[in-house]
């Protein structure tokens, strides 16, 4: 018989031990889905995990890693302020199209002006998006307690169609012969986020994201914060007894995601999209929810987990066009990854006996 | 004559605790047997093993003579094991005949059922009307709702767990004359409980358990009450010592008090007015569910009153937050420990941060200084005697005692100029309360002002100076402890409602 015993403290080893544990365990199912969609397993994980880094084609992949990375790893961070403390924004893709939004508009307000400051202006509008976006549902959860997971997922659509009429209308190319979408960034210098340096990926949406980390890290580890984050996820009576003022965390942690999704957004649209197109947003906001849990909500986790997503998107992609794999695979491969995290978390909280429970 | 009930070397593991370890106790048919001893010594899974809610690991069971292996409580009920449990499962929509027709195998029509049940109430001195509401009854009434269902059954043996808990001092003594009226009749009761003057009161023979095991087998009429403490906790008790208080300068003043409960399930705060000296203890006392945590939540900030009604030294307080009132020296240490006073997952590190921040100085620009915030830990580790590994072990690693005393002494060393505490000792072995009222009472004597707010009386009047009671959110005016009889007092917690004693 196999038993399950709850550990009288949570296991600090097993915590750091999960995620690898969940990569080997996704490897094996998906191998063994692989094998039975009639593809060799070892050759699909290795085109997954090993030659976006180290094959034949990496120096392009290479800096498609940083580049998926950073927005993920940018939006999860701001993610895992509010999942630590029981607050759910699930709308980080709204947040994230409406920092676009908004940086571009910004940056497009400037054309053809060239200056140093036009960038720095837009990164500030792009928070600045993201930012009121999630205001949204923060004021209405503390005002009129309404839940914030839904409220924060269903603008999502409102921004989706926002980025559709600013595609069409407002933010329309005005010499783009009647086609949809913005001035492209690459032809306007002083608002293109350029990477720092060529071909590795490295743009200024990847240095936030580092810096979000180092930030994040120092917020949970040293800030009064950080702590009351913690203590109101983990023990909301006792936040309250600890004086945390529950309407300011909600903002905050709202707050902070929503300015982190909308600086990944503009750093996006400027960069690597280039230009505010109908559907230039590709669900960075929703993926970055399992980063957030990939990572366990910490910072060097989410870094790590990041990164770790990414090269399974790059190398789907490659192994979609190399191996004939169809999409839906990867993405049920993906889909593996936070189910085998998820199922193996109990071993944090429990420990496993086999054989028969004798009289201790 | 045999014995009834016979547990031979009764034994029952769960993963990490041996929760009885070879307990054997016999009991003879009218006799009231008692059951003692602390949260955890492993009381509740021997009676479950008995009601046939848990199944031992080895031992036996003799029930009239025969092998008794319950399989299900329907089993013991059926061998004539009845059993009233500490918390009622009872619905609150429903009336107190159909309540009890639920509990039924074979439920009699209801006007028969409400007709038994009136006998049966009126003949053990337990008036019920069977067509009330259970929401509408006090908890008092409620119990009695499940005694009358236990003696429909006719039982041979009633286990009883925890009974008077939930009992002013009045209903505790119609509970008593219920219960020696059944024993005149040859029905055995298991009491359990930890109040020991109730035991040597009315109980034949006693069985201590301590750590899952049978210590002791006594005559509680034989017995001081000190002795059995001391057999349920392995030690000798150290009794606080008391300094008599002077009238001094006032601390703390409420002034006509009202407050909405937070929740639906609260009670509101009615009209309270009390004034807190300086080195002085007031015992608040009253049954749970009385006021006692809105009162302790308006006292510690998280339930802000409006302004004008809470006086710290003069100063209005009322609106300021549980942070502002730590600043001025007003603390407070809630009743739940885990979830509540401490945060279960964290640290005893993180939890001193909990309240220690502003007094002990641990944040400088909003950055915890992690270093102070241990050794204020390992502070009250130190003394209050806290028995753990470290500061870094997680709060609900601790046992209840253990935590408790941290968080007593958690407020206590930020040198509060008034303490208030919810149920300091609740669920505490004896050596860990009397360790903490002495602090209490120490803290008192370097002139701090304390509100004790607790259910156990016998606490309330060995520490307090002056005594009031909670009921229904009220509380009444505070008199002096010393020389107040449990008639007093019963009647300050609200007396008995409707109640006379069983017609013996």
């Amino acid at each position: 018989m196999i038993a399950l015993e709850k550990r009288p403290e949570p296991s600090q080893l097993w915590s750091w031990l999960t995620p690898p544990l969940a990569v080997v365990l996704t490897m094996i199912a998906g191998g063994l889905m692989f094998a039975a969609l009639g593809k060799d397993p070892v050759e699909a994980i290795r085109t997954i995990f090993w030659d976006p880094i180290f094959g034949e084609f990496a120096f392009y992949y290479r800096g498609q890693l940083l580049v998926k990375a950073g927005p993920l790893i940018l939006i999860a961070i701001g993610l895992s302020m509010g999942f630590r403390a029981g607050i759910w924004n699930i709308g980080a893709e709204g947040q994230y199209i409406i920092g676009a939004i908004c940086g571009a508009a910004v940056g497009l307000a400037f054309y053809p002006w060239a200056s140093f400051i036009v960038f720095p202006l837009m990164i500030l509008a792009g928070a600045l998006g993201g930012f009121l976006w999630a205001m949204i549902p923060g004021i209405l959860r503390v005002k009129f307690n309404t839940n914030e997971i839904l409220v924060s997922l269903l603008l999502v659509y409102v921004a989706e169609f926002i980025l559709a009429s600013m595609a069409l209308g407002a933010l329309k190319n005005p010499d783009g012969a009647g086609f949809p979408g913005s001035r492209n960034f690459r032809s306007y210098p002083s608002g293109y986020n350029e990477e720092i340096i060529a071909g590795s990926g490295m743009h200024w949406g990847v240095v936030a994201a580092f810096i979000a980390v180092i930030f994040a890290y120092v917020l949970f580890a040293r800030h009064q914060m950080g702590f009351q984050i913690k203590l109101a996820g983990q023990a909301p009576r006792a936040a309250r007894f600890a004086g945390v003022n529950p309407s300011r965390l909600i903002l905050f942690c709202l707050g902070m995601s929503g300015a982190l999704a909308g600086l990944a957004g503009m750093f996006e649209v400027t960069g690597p999209a280039g230009q505010v197109s109908i559907d230039f947003n590709v669900g960075y906001g929703f993926t970055a929810i399992i980063v957030a849990f990939l990572g366990r909500l910490n910072p060097i986790g989410i870094l790590l987990a990041g990164l770790l997503l990414a090269l399974t998107y790059i190398g789907g992609e490659a192994a979609q066009s190399s191996l004939g794999l169809p999409a839906a695979a990867i993405q049920a491969f993906q889909g593996m990854l936070l189910f085998f995290l998820l199922a193996v978390d109990v071993l944090t909280n429990f420990r496993v006996r086999f054989g028969k429970r004798e009289v201790a | 004559m045999t014995d009834l009930l016979t547990l031979t070397g009764l034994t029952k593991a769960y993963p990490g605790v041996v929760a009885n370890d070879d307990v054997s106790l016999s009991i003879k048919p009218g006799e009231v047997h008692a059951l003692l001893g602390e949260n955890g010594a492993g009381k509740s899974t021997l009676v479950k093993m008995i009601y046939g809610l848990v199944k031992p690991d080895a031992g036996q069971m003799q029930f009239r003579g025969q092998p008794f292996t319950p399989a299900e409580p329907r089993a013991a009920r059926a061998a004539g094991v009845a059993m009233v449990f500490q918390h009622f499962s009872l619905f609150e929509a429903l009336d107190v005949a159909e309540n009890i027709a639920l509990g039924m195998e074979n439920p009699p029509k209801m006007r028969d059922l409400a007709a038994k049940i009136t006998d049966v109430s009126n003949a053990y001195g337990l008036p019920l009307d069977p067509s009330r509401l259970v929401g509408d009854l006090s908890a008092g009434e409620r119990q009695r709702v499940e005694i009358i269902r236990c003696l429909l059954q006719n039982p041979k043996l009633l286990i009883m767990d925890e009974p008077t808990s939930v009992l002013t001092p009045q209903e505790v003594e119609i509970l008593f004359k219920t219960l020696e009226k059944l024993r005149s009749e040859g029905t055995s009761i298991l009491y359990i409980s930890h109040k020991l003057e109730e035991i040597r009161r009315l109980c034949d023979a006693a069985t201590i358990l301590r750590l899952g095991k049978n210590v002791a087998t006594c005559n509680p009429r034989q017995e001081t009450a000190r002795a059995m403490a001391e057999m349920m906790v392995g030690e000798v008790l150290h009794v606080p010592e008391r300094t008599p208080h002077r009238a001094t300068e006032v601390a703390l003043e409420l002034r006509g008090l009202s407050i909405n409960a937070p929740s639906a399930f609260g009670t509101s705060l009615k009209d309270v007015t009390v004034t807190l000296h300086r080195g002085e203890v007031l015992g608040i006392g009253g049954v749970a569910g009385n006021g006692q945590d809105e009162l302790t939540a308006v006292l510690s900030g998280e339930l802000p009153a409006a302004a004008g009604h809470v006086f710290f030294k003069d100063r209005d307080v009322g609106p300021l937050g549980p942070n502002a009132r730590r600043q001025i020296g007003l603390l407070a240490a809630p009743e739940e420990r885990l979830g509540h006073a401490a945060a279960p997952d964290m640290s005893l590190t993180e939890n001193a941060a909990l309240t220690g921040t502003i007094r002990k100085s641990l944040v400088n620009n909003g950055f915890l200084n992690w270093g102070l915030a241990q050794k204020f830990a390992t502070d009250v580790i130190k003394d209050f005697d806290v028995r753990t590994p470290g500061a870094h072990t997680a709060a609900r690693a601790l046992s209840g005692g253990n935590l408790q005393k941290f968080v007593i002494g958690r407020e206590i060393l930020q040198r509060p100029e008034v303490l208030v505490v919810n149920q300091p000792t609740w669920g505490v072995d004896a050596a860990a309360a009397a360790a903490i009222r002495q602090a209490l009472l120490d803290l008192a004597a370097e002139g701090a002002g304390i509100i004790v707010i607790s259910q156990d009386l016998d606490e309330l009047m060995e520490i307090s100076d002056r005594f009031a009671a909670l009921n229904e959110g009220r509380l009444t005016a505070p008199v002096p402890a010393v020389g107040l009889t449990v008639d007093q007092i019963g009647l300050m917690m609200g007396g008995a409602h409707d109640l006379e004693p069983a017609n013996a």
